[in-house]
């Protein structure tokens, strides 16, 4: 391990840490510029030129904001609560391929912190590790709205982590393999794999929606039962933490759907471009395209659908994706055994 | 039995079909509309850069009016203060002095002439009540403050600037 590939990687860390920060904050924005859109509204414009600085305004906001935790709170799981959400959020970029290899300086710089072999059952592990922040936020609350929250945010994860693991393991009994570069790259050209698993998208999609607290199920916080659900007492950049990690989560999910489903960073007439770097360098751009158009469509369903009754959501989870994703993976594995891969 | 109206409309509950039950065509149909709105025209209004007009019988902001000559036309009656509903309007009368013709129309006007904006509810009786067609409420929206002492109006804020 030498010098220059602990530089290397430091730098793609941060670059990475930092585009997806920014990333999440402006969806803050584009969410509510876009609830405004949809709603026939302007959406915020008053802080710099259409809002841009509002994220900013926001963040300002939240960290000068009075610092709040109850007498009779946990204190050490109330901190831990928002900091394990935000760290979740933040570390399951890393086997997230960015584009392909790069080469700078005579040396083949890899657009991915880590190529391990099981990157997807990684993103699944800290996925459900993620749920912890809320639980334990929820918990350490003490306040009964709180809890209830996040015992359903907990049964909601658990429900719908199943279903989608099975749709995950229809696509790879497709690709054979668990590392999402190489997941990638099968999908070279438009050999996506959307194209060969559409009910195994529709079922991963709907997950990933449950995974990450978004309407329709966004039962974890649903003010009109539970306050403000699993962050009632919480405010300053606590509360800032929990709504700034879903946003991460957006993103994040959005990169997986992109890469496992819609080809990653791969486009069209790919092969035709003689320079590599060049190459990878509109792969990247081509895969974030795809990342903010997911980003929209997740805006765009919360604007548009209302959210599930609790036991609907229990219903769905159970009697429809779960038995629809074995039909899935016996499907796929029926085409399989008929026409080959 | 036939409603007077011939609007009543039998609701009736059946068994939701396969297409319905499964919801996605519901669900593609709503998003359709949603991006329907998403380009549609603004409606809104940027209020304090551009301001919709007020109608004609809008009662906004009292002023105190001028005479053709210049001259205060209130003489301190307390007909307005009189009507007034929410006992929003005082004043203290007081004799015009010689030489004072220019300023004063008649013989007694209103050294101090207040109106309490917290207590006014706007509704135009002062208007209605003034003999002297001395007060109107043709002004703008009462402007927000912090101080309640901000809002009692006196006679700097309410009278109309003299046109030359």
């Amino acid at each position: 391990m030498d010098i220059a590939f602990i530089i290397e990687k430091l730098i793609l860390i941060s670059a990475i840490l930092g585009i997806s920060l920014v990333i999440a904050m402006y969806t803050t924005l584009a969410e509510r510029k876009f609830a405004g859109f949809f709603q026939d509204r302007v959406g915020p414009n008053r802080a710099g030129p259409w809002g841009l600085l509002q994220p900013l305004a926001d963040g300002v906001k939240l960290f000068t904001k009075e610092e709040i935790i109850p007498t009779h709170a946990s204190t050490f799981l109330f901190v831990l609560g928002p900091s394990l959400s935000m760290f979740t959020a933040c570390i399951t970029t890393a086997v997230i391929p960015w584009g392909q290899d790069l080469f700078l300086f005579g040396r083949q710089i890899s657009l991915q912190v880590a190529d391990i072999n099981v990157g997807v059952l990684y993103v699944f592990g800290v996925v459900s590790l993620g749920v912890y922040g809320v639980m334990i936020g929820g918990w350490a609350s003490n306040n009964k709205f709180s809890l209830l929250a996040a015992v359903r945010s907990a049964s909601q994860n658990i429900s719908y982590e199943i279903a989608m693991g099975l749709s995950i393991i229809a696509l790879l009994m497709m690709t054979g393999t668990l590392s999402l570069r190489e997941i990638s790259e099968q999908q070279s050209g438009m050999n996506w794999n959307v194209f060969y698993q559409p009910l195994g998208f529709l079922i991963f999609m709907i997950c990933s929606f449950a995974e990450t607290n978004r309407t329709p199920f966004d039962l974890p916080e649903c003010e009109t039962e539970l306050v403000g659900g699993h962050h009632t007492e919480y405010s300053s950049m606590k509360l800032g933490f929990y709504l700034f990690a879903e946003y991460i989560n957006m993103f994040v999910s959005s990169a997986i759907m992109a890469s496992l489903y819609f080809g990653g960073y791969n486009y069209p007439f790919m092969h035709l471009i003689s320079n590599p770097n060049i190459a990878a360098l509109i792969g990247v751009a081509v895969f974030f395209t795809k990342i903010l158009l997911f980003i929209f469509f997740f805006i765009w369903v919360r604007w548009t659908v209302p959210r599930f009754r609790y036991d609907q959501l229990m219903k769905l989870g159970w009697k429809v994706l779960i038995p629809l994703a074995i039909v899935n993976i016996a499907l796929t594995g029926t085409g399989i055994l008929i026409f080959g891969k | 039995m036939n409603s007077l109206t011939n609007r009543k409309k039998v609701l009736e509950s059946k068994q939701m079909n396969f297409w319905e039950r499964i919801y996605l065509p519901a669900i593609i149909n709503g998003l359709s509309i949603t991006m329907k709105h998403f380009f549609k025209k603004r409606t809104t209004v940027y209020y304090p850069e551009e301001k919709r007009s007020f109608s004609e019988n809008f009662r906004g902001l009292h002023s105190l009016k001028r005479d053709e000559n210049g001259a205060e036309r209130c003489t301190a009656c307390g007909l307005c203060a009189l009507s007034c509903p929410a006992e929003a309007i005082t004043m203290t009368a007081a004799e015009r002095k010689p030489g004072e013709e220019h300023l004063y129309r008649e013989e007694k006007y209103a050294s101090v002439y207040e109106i309490n904006m917290l207590r006014c509810i706007f509704c135009g009786f002062c208007e209605e009540a003034c003999p002297k067609a001395a007060i109107y409420l043709d002004g703008d929206i009462a402007k927000a403050g912090y101080i309640r002492d901000e809002f009692i109006f006196g006679k700097d804020k309410l009278t109309e600037p003299v046109i030359k």
